[in-house]
């Protein structure tokens, strides 16, 4: 099952629903690896001529070809298919920056995508409103150290080591919108050196 | 009126201390022999002279070194002074309330002298005068909110009002009880307190909320909030937790009366006329508790308040740990007798 269910937990923490089609001028869909099978379950209940006026931008990672042909099969206007997150930001941007009123923005996949990518729309002036997001694929979380504010990708356990500084973090639910990460704080600040083995809490 | 100001450290040799005087007017937060969050705002009207409820922005005995301590703590991290671009509005709001009520309430430290949009602005205990134009950025030498709050004590958020919600949009903090302004910049006000255990379920924030988002101009309000820090450290920030949670273990029970404080957090509220912004001071009052038993209602209170305080909020709060320590140290100055009500000395 590549749905995510998100326990219940702080109020910062970000919940994510069902991606629906909503009415709209044009259609910016963004999905990361099995992100796209989002994009797909909502390419079933789209209304005839949805993706006339769409622009998926897929982002591969692990699942290499695997979603391109039919992601391409839905015939949206606009079609882009990249290896990493950050080789498509360039393109993201010049998107959002000919985005008209009426736009509506579509987030797929890891919440490290939907964060970054939601980062780049409200910085473009889209109105949350209308961008939704569904989690799929991998749980693993995108960390910022509290204390040398280095980001780390892909956390899959609880402590971790802080990839910039060294530090060995607890992974906190709090979470910024602003920096699309979690917060990440020294485990043995109280106690140096009394680290707890690393558990894996996100695959 | 006249206030002899310290010169004293809040890191390092730690050489803060409290004056009997300022024993005296200390916040201390606990009307009765028990604690449980609650809303607990009341209408910010001058009350009681000398305690810290008669002016609007309290200035005390520990002003300079207090400001000394800012300009440290910002030098090695600008990040902990923030505001992100739709915010300067409310800044110069900031400067125009706290520059008017200082210079009307403590007219022989600060002056502010008026003509049309040239101000000049004088503050004798830091040695400033300037003369600038309100609401020109290019006539200051920081930005608005900066400025000021480099000289005044307590931090500093300003709220943004909107969709009914309240959104931290900037910030000066630097004497934190544990929180990232670089974190939780642009949050709302659910978000913000996300961390915070068992207040959410207990409706705390949506009623808070609820005041807040109707607190009219001219009408501030305030609130205490409490927490205890080891050494009178007024940066307990999350960046720099790796530097001081390990003093947390340096505590024994020979030392605990002067090595822990506990920390009261004056919080008030005003609206801000141009902006409809609100501006949230949260001053940091420290107290060690060799001096705070020096008055018995407050020794004696404080001893039961620490002992039964629920598991989850002395975890929150930071002490868990230490807690039995502090609890031993504290029943000595605790006979049983009955206190009054109120958080005032008898």
């Amino acid at each position: 099952m590549i749905e995510t269910t998100i326990t219940p937990s702080i109020a910062s923490r970000p919940v994510y629903s069902r991606l629906e089609p909503r009415p709209g001028k044009a259609h910016l869909l963004v999905a990361d690896a099995e992100g796209a099978e989002a994009i797909l379950a909502l390419a079933e209940v789209a209304p005839s001529g949805f993706f006339d006026h769409a622009h998926v931008i897929h982002i591969r990672k692990a699942t290499a070809s695997t979603y391109t042909e039919r992601l391409r099969g839905l015939k949206p206007a606009q079609f882009y298919s990249g290896p990493t997150y950050e080789a498509a930001v360039p393109r993201l941007r010049r998107t959002l920056l000919g985005a008209h009123m009426g736009l509506q923005v579509y987030l797929a996949g890891t919440e490290s995508l939907m964060g970054q990518a939601m980062q780049e729309a409200a910085q473009a002036g889209i109105p949350y409103g209308a961008i939704q997001a569904e989690h799929r694929g991998s749980t693993a979380r995108r960390m910022q150290c509290v204390h040398c504010k280095g980001i780390t990708e892909d956390v899959t356990t609880d402590p971790f080591v802080c990839s910039h500084c060294g530090l060995h973090l607890f992974v906190r639910d709090h979470y910024s919108r602003r920096l699309a990460a979690f917060q990440g704080v020294r485990v043995d600040a109280e106690d140096p050196g009394n680290i707890p083995e690393p558990v894996e809490r996100f695959r | 009126m006249t206030i002899n100001f310290n010169d004293e450290t809040f890191y390092g040799d730690f050489t803060f201390r409290n004056s009997p005087k300022a024993v005296q007017r200390f916040p201390f937060p606990f009307p009765e022999d028990s604690y449980m969050y609650s809303v607990n705002l009341e209408p910010h009207k001058s009350y009681r002279p000398g305690s810290v409820y008669e002016r609007t922005f309290d200035v005390d005995e520990h002003y300079v070194a207090e400001m000394k301590d800012r300009a440290r703590v910002l030098a090695d991290d600008p990040l902990r002074c923030q505001s992100l671009p739709h915010m300067t509005l409310a800044g110069w709001d900031l400067v125009e309330l706290i520059m008017t009520a200082k210079a009307e309430e403590y007219p022989d430290l600060f002056e502010l002298h008026r003509d049309g949009d040239r101000w000049r602005w004088i503050n004798r205990p830091l040695g400033i005068d300037d003369t600038f134009t309100f609401l020109d950025e290019t006539t200051l030498p920081y930005g608005p909110m900066e400025y000021i709050t480099r000289q005044t004590q307590g931090d500093f958020a300003i709220l943004d009002q909107r969709d009914d919600n309240l959104w931290m949009d900037a910030g000066m903090v630097t004497t934190q009880a544990d929180w990232s302004l670089d974190f939780d910049i642009g949050m709302n006000f659910f978000e913000w307190h996300a961390p915070v255990p068992k207040a959410h379920e207990m409706g705390v924030f949506v009623r808070a909320l609820k005041f807040l988002l109707n607190i009219q101009q001219g009408a501030p309000a305030r609130r205490l909030n409490w927490t205890m820090t080891i050494n009178p450290l007024l940066d307990t920030s999350p960046e720099n937790y790796h530097k001081w949670g390990a003093m947390k273990q340096e505590l024994t029970a020979e030392n605990v009366g002067r090595m822990m404080h506990l920390r009261v957090e004056l919080q008030t509220l005003f609206r801000l006329p141009r902006s409809n912004a609100l501006v949230f001071p949260i001053r940091c009052y420290l107290i060690r508790l060799e001096d705070l038993v020096t008055v018995p209602k407050w020794g004696r209170r404080f001893h039961r308040v620490i002992r039964d305080l629920p598991v989850e909020l002395a975890t929150y709060k930071g002490f868990i740990n230490n807690r039995p320590k502090i609890v031993e140290w504290l029943s000595k100055y605790d006979d049983g007798a009955p206190t009054s009500p109120g958080i005032w000395p008898d």
